[in-house]
């Protein structure tokens, strides 16, 4: 909260948070087994949505501007990488050093004009910028962007710098970090390595002075530009830093599977990070990254629940029951994991606006008092000593 | 700010007329493939199916309004007091249900629904007002057309015209003086609200016809219908109607083949170029009002 806090306390709990962080992204192929998701292809895909994630927080967690065409800088990051490597090499630093500057002017272009409004106006000039991204590069741009096809590489491509260091070659090469593959567990970790610095650069961001004027911005602008502060100019840092990110999210994209389609842009892709936001926490630091595992691990493992699976899940139930369950069941997953999604995401807002880490923050706070003091037990009408009371609760 | 939110939401609620119009039209083309009603009317029964459009409106009506009193009093209304992100997302959120169940019952593919035959045809516009048979429009969207005249004229007399509309006015405008004065202003709120849904229902009712339903045609409304309101101002009906007319008259006219030829993709842009321009121009929309959904 205060200066001094942080700079006493804050600094070393916050090398420890990003140690914990670090170590438990770098650990997920482990962890995630029991859940089924230790695969790299999702393991990549949790990183990068953390990445986007993470970048979204920046702008609307802490300035307040909710962003509904956010998917844009995806797309426009992914469509750069793939003609980096197209033109260029298929090595994806170059591409994604691409993706951050093309991402990053086209954020500070729709940023400079949508900031001269705020609330409901802001979103939907987002909105609008994003639409327009995505129905251009669906039709007029399509020499740019292969419109409904997709932007791919192909053999014919020059690789400008590949092919002056080691001739042509024969195949589409795959992209690759100085020889390494990004298939399959390097992606990975090379998606984890970026995700633990955009982690350490929010988190950089959030304690500098710039976030402490972000936060001033979201809890009252008016206030600060009483005071003599131009607040633009500080919300369009923050929406261009945040464009960054998602662009290095489509670039990561684009290196994992070298090709970008527009639907990346549209506004379903935008929702989804809000709803990623929303579900972890906004404004927290972990929280968008958790959402954004929550929502991808739905996607992929949640849909892919079939009738089979769960009579087997309810196999134990007798048979009229099972029946019953499954259908009520089947109804959430599989194709239906949407419902799902907009069940959670609903009772989310209604009950606990903070978002998971809100929950995870509350559970704590029981656990610690219920620990520490059991005096705690006065304040609540039924002491935690008489189970006949607390059962009846 | 509840005017505001009103408006929005009448809008978001787009995606449940879809759910009363599948519902009322495959409850009558149940018919068709078994036609009962054939059996026990004869002629008469046939015009019933001929008819199911008009028909569901009937449905419609009654059903919409106690889903949106419903979602009112059980959702929305604990939502006036938090913060505009949060009032939108929660429709967003409940957007997604319904749109899912909606395809648990109803399945994922559109459902076609014929109009009457009586107005299946083209109308000879242009013989009428002296422009040639050349010009012609299909009949059922005149009467959409006129429909959708009928029911913006309805709803904008009864908030301009009525002791409720009157007192539903002053209350968006100030909840806490007018409940002062002894008013049920939440009851209100919920009657408009069920209003909104029930208008909102209609629309998609009477579209079915040129749009065969899916399930998420709601969704692909609710992004253009929410431009459409915010360029025409948070708050203001006349601006939302406004806004509605110069964004499909705008799109209508970007279709054109000399209008492509000359900038080519711009049918595909041109309601974001006008909206942001709009937006741009007038900070709140064309008609909006000071102090509406600004957070």
């Amino acid at each position: 909260m205060s200066a001094r806090f942080e700079a006493t306390g804050g600094a070393r709990r916050d090398h420890l948070l990003l140690a914990g962080f670090a170590l438990v992204v770098l650990t997920m192929p482990l962890w995630m087994r029991p859940f089924g998701a230790a695969y790299p292809d999702l393991l990549q895909r949790f990183a990068i949505y953390g990445i986007f994630a993470i970048g979204f927080n920046i702008l609307f967690g802490l300035t307040g501007y909710l962003s509904f065409g956010h998917a844009a800088f995806l797309g426009v990051g992914s469509y750069a990488a793939v003609w980096a490597f197209k033109l260029v090499t298929v090595n994806v630093l170059p591409a994604i050093a691409f993706a951050i500057v093309v991402s990053g002017l086209f954020a500070l272009a729709i940023g400079y004009m949508s900031l001269r409004r705020s609330g409901i106006y802001f979103s939907i000039l987002t909105l609008a910028f994003a639409q327009m991204c995505y129905n251009l590069a669906y039709s007029v741009l399509t020499p740019i962007t292969n419109g409904e096809t997709s932007l791919q590489m192909a053999r014919t491509d020059p690789r400008i710098l590949d092919t002056w260091l080691f001739g042509p070659s024969p195949l589409i090469p795959s992209t690759h970090l100085f020889g390494m593959e990004m298939k399959g567990y390097p992606g990975f970790y090379f998606c984890a390595v970026l995700l633990i610095v955009a982690f350490y650069v929010a988190m950089r961001i959030s304690r500098s002075p710039l976030g402490t004027m972000l936060r001033a911005i979201k809890s009252n602008q008016n206030r600060l530009n009483y005071t003599g502060v131009n607040s633009r100019p500080y919300a369009l840092a923050a929406f261009v830093i945040s464009g960054v990110y998602a662009g290095l999210a489509g670039a990561l994209l684009a290196c994992t599977d070298p090709l970008a389609g527009a639907e990346r842009m549209q506004w379903t892709a935008s929702g989804e990070v809000v709803l990623m936001a929303i579900l972890g926490g906004v404004g927290t630091l972990l929280g968008p990254f958790v959402g954004a595992v929550i929502i991808k691990y739905l996607e992929n493992i949640f849909s892919a629940f079939n009738e089979q699976t769960l009579h087997s899940v309810f196999g134990f139930l007798p048979d009229g029951v099972e029946n019953v369950v499954v259908a009520v069941a089947g109804l959430f997953v599989g194709e239906g994991w949407h419902l799902t999604l907009g069940m959670m995401f609903m009772l989310l807002v209604i009950f606990l606006p903070g978002g998971v880490m809100e929950g995870a923050r509350r559970l704590g706070g029981l656990w610690r008092t219920g620990v520490a003091a059991p005096r705690a037990g006065v304040r609540r009408l039924a002491p935690s000593d008489s189970p006949s009371v607390g059962g009846g609760e | 700010m509840i005017g505001g939110f009103c408006a929005v939401t009448t809008q978001k609620l787009l995606t449940l007329s879809k759910k009363v119009k599948d519902e009322s039209v495959t409850f009558f083309d149940s018919y068709t493939e078994v036609p009962y009603l054939r059996i026990w009317f004869g002629e008469t029964g046939e015009r019933i199916i001929d008819y199911a459009v008009p028909l569901s409106i009937l449905l419609a009506i009654p059903l919409m309004l106690l889903l949106g009193v419903a979602i009112e009093r059980g959702l929305i209304r604990h939502f006036y007091r938090r913060p505009h992100a949060d009032q939108i997302l929660v429709t967003f959120g409940l957007a997604i249900v319904l749109q899912e169940l909606v395809k648990a019952y109803f399945g994922a593919n559109p459902i076609p629904t014929p109009a009457p035959a009586i107005v299946a045809g083209s109308a000879a516009v242009g013989s009428w007002i002296g422009l040639g048979d050349a010009v012609s429009y299909p009949w059922w969207r005149l009467v959409y057309f006129l429909f959708s005249v009928a029911v913006i004229g309805a709803v904008f007399a009864f908030l301009r015209y009525t002791t409720f509309g009157m007192v539903v006015r002053a209350g968006m405008r100030d909840r806490e003086t007018v409940g002062l004065f002894g008013i049920d202003i939440e009851r209100r709120f919920t009657i408009v609200f069920g209003i909104a849904v029930v208008v909102a229902g209609l629309a998609g009712a009477m579209y079915t016809p040129i749009l065969s339903p899916d399930y998420h045609m709601g969704m692909e409304f609710l992004v253009l219908s929410f431009v459409v309101v915010v360029v025409g101002g948070m708050g203001s009906l006349a601006g939302a109607v406004a806004a509605g007319f110069l964004l499909g008259i705008l799109q209508s006219f970007a279709s054109m083949n000399e209008v492509k030829s000359l900038i080519p993709g711009i049918d595909q842009i041109v309601i974001y170029l006008v909206a942001v321009a709009i937006l741009l121009v007038r900070p709140r929309g064309l008609m909006g009002r000071a102090g509406v959904m600004e957070a």
